[in-house]
């Protein structure tokens, strides 16, 4: 298959994330729409990675990896935290920094 | 062969994303996200990215998604908490808004990947229409273990340890974030057993045993 059709998947997963951030509102759903959006990126630079045959791409993908980690890791306490304070989970009740 | 894989894997982890996305239950986006990022490993693998591929299924698929499930499990998870649920809705009006909000995000999503496309496939870039650089299979090449490892211990040698500093801080950041705090109880020091009073015959130990009163057994 040519490098375009993994662009077109890498695209349409990053756009499904991106619906899925505006429309869900558990947290916990929005941290999962997020990674689809990092991993739509992630199939992007390791398309032009073979396209290019060069592995700055996948080294590029591998740290893309490590901080989605860490997204991951920090979003997580984040919610365990909001659970243990009984607020409810659900960004849209969650509005005291919206000024 | 490849092509055949390329839909099969390809409409994996589009149907995977689409049920991150639809699905009510976070429980079931997560078990949707598992199968979008094994249908990834396998495009990854027909990139020539075998390492990454099997990063994604053992660190991703495996570890991160292990979290995913003890925090859904440990939080309840459900979309709808029904009383916070019931209080929602009527904070925002009526469900209409709801389907409004819906419809809206769907239309903009549209418009991203319409933008995307454009972006990705109407680049000038003549390679997007190839079938990549050139490739020959052997334990050296582009994708394979070892050529990344040499890459991250060389070249990205910094980038490597600045995302091994940042994993350490994140770890230490989440520990913080989620302890408990603020209303802990401590460990009440109730009536405890200590050391001396380890069970003793009575009257041993006691100035009646030294004035001779306590018999000895």
């Amino acid at each position: 298959m040519s490098i375009a059709w993994y662009l077109a998947v890498s695209a349409v997963v990053f756009a499904l994330g991106a619906i899925g951030v505006m429309t869900r509102r558990n947290p916990l759903v929005l941290l999962l729409c997020l990674e689809l959006m990092l991993n739509g990126a992630n199939l992007a630079l390791i398309a032009f990675s073979r396209m290019w045959g060069n592995g700055d791409g996948q080294i590029l993908a591998l740290i893309v990896m490590t901080v989605a980690a860490c997204e991951v890791c920090i979003g997580l306490g984040m919610i365990v935290a909001i659970y243990r304070r009984r607020l409810p989970i659900d960004v849209d009740e969650l509005r005291e920094l919206q000024g | 062969m490849s092509q055949a894989l390329f839909f099969i894997a390809a409409l994996g982890a589009i149907a995977g994303a689409c049920g991150v996305v639809m699905l009510r239950d976070a429980f079931f986006s997560v078990l949707a996200l598992v199968a979008h990022l094994v249908s990834l490993a396998v495009l990854f693998l027909l990139l020539r990215a075998e390492f990454v591929a099997a990063v994604q299924v053992v660190v991703y698929a495996g570890a991160v998604m292990v979290l995913y499930v003890f925090v859904v499990a440990y939080v309840g998870g459900g979309e709808d908490q029904p009383a916070l649920a019931r209080r929602g809705e009527q904070l925002r009006g009526d469900s209409s808004a709801g389907a409004h909000v819906r419809l809206g995000a769907a239309l903009l999503g549209g418009a991203l990947a319409v933008e995307l496309f454009i972006a990705l496939l109407g680049t000038g870039l003549k390679g997007i229409g190839g079938h990549g650089a050139g490739y020959s299979p052997g334990p050296q090449t582009f994708g394979t273990p070892a050529y990344i490892g040499k890459l991250l211990l060389t070249r990205f040698l910094l980038a490597f340890e600045v995302a091994s500093f940042l994993l350490l801080i994140a770890a230490a950041g989440a520990v913080v974030l989620a302890a408990r705090r603020g209303g802990v109880r401590e460990e009440e020091p109730g009536p405890g057993l200590a050391p001396l009073d380890m069970p003793r015959p009575a009257g041993t130990g006691t100035m009646a045993e030294a004035a001779g009163a306590v018999r000895r057994q």
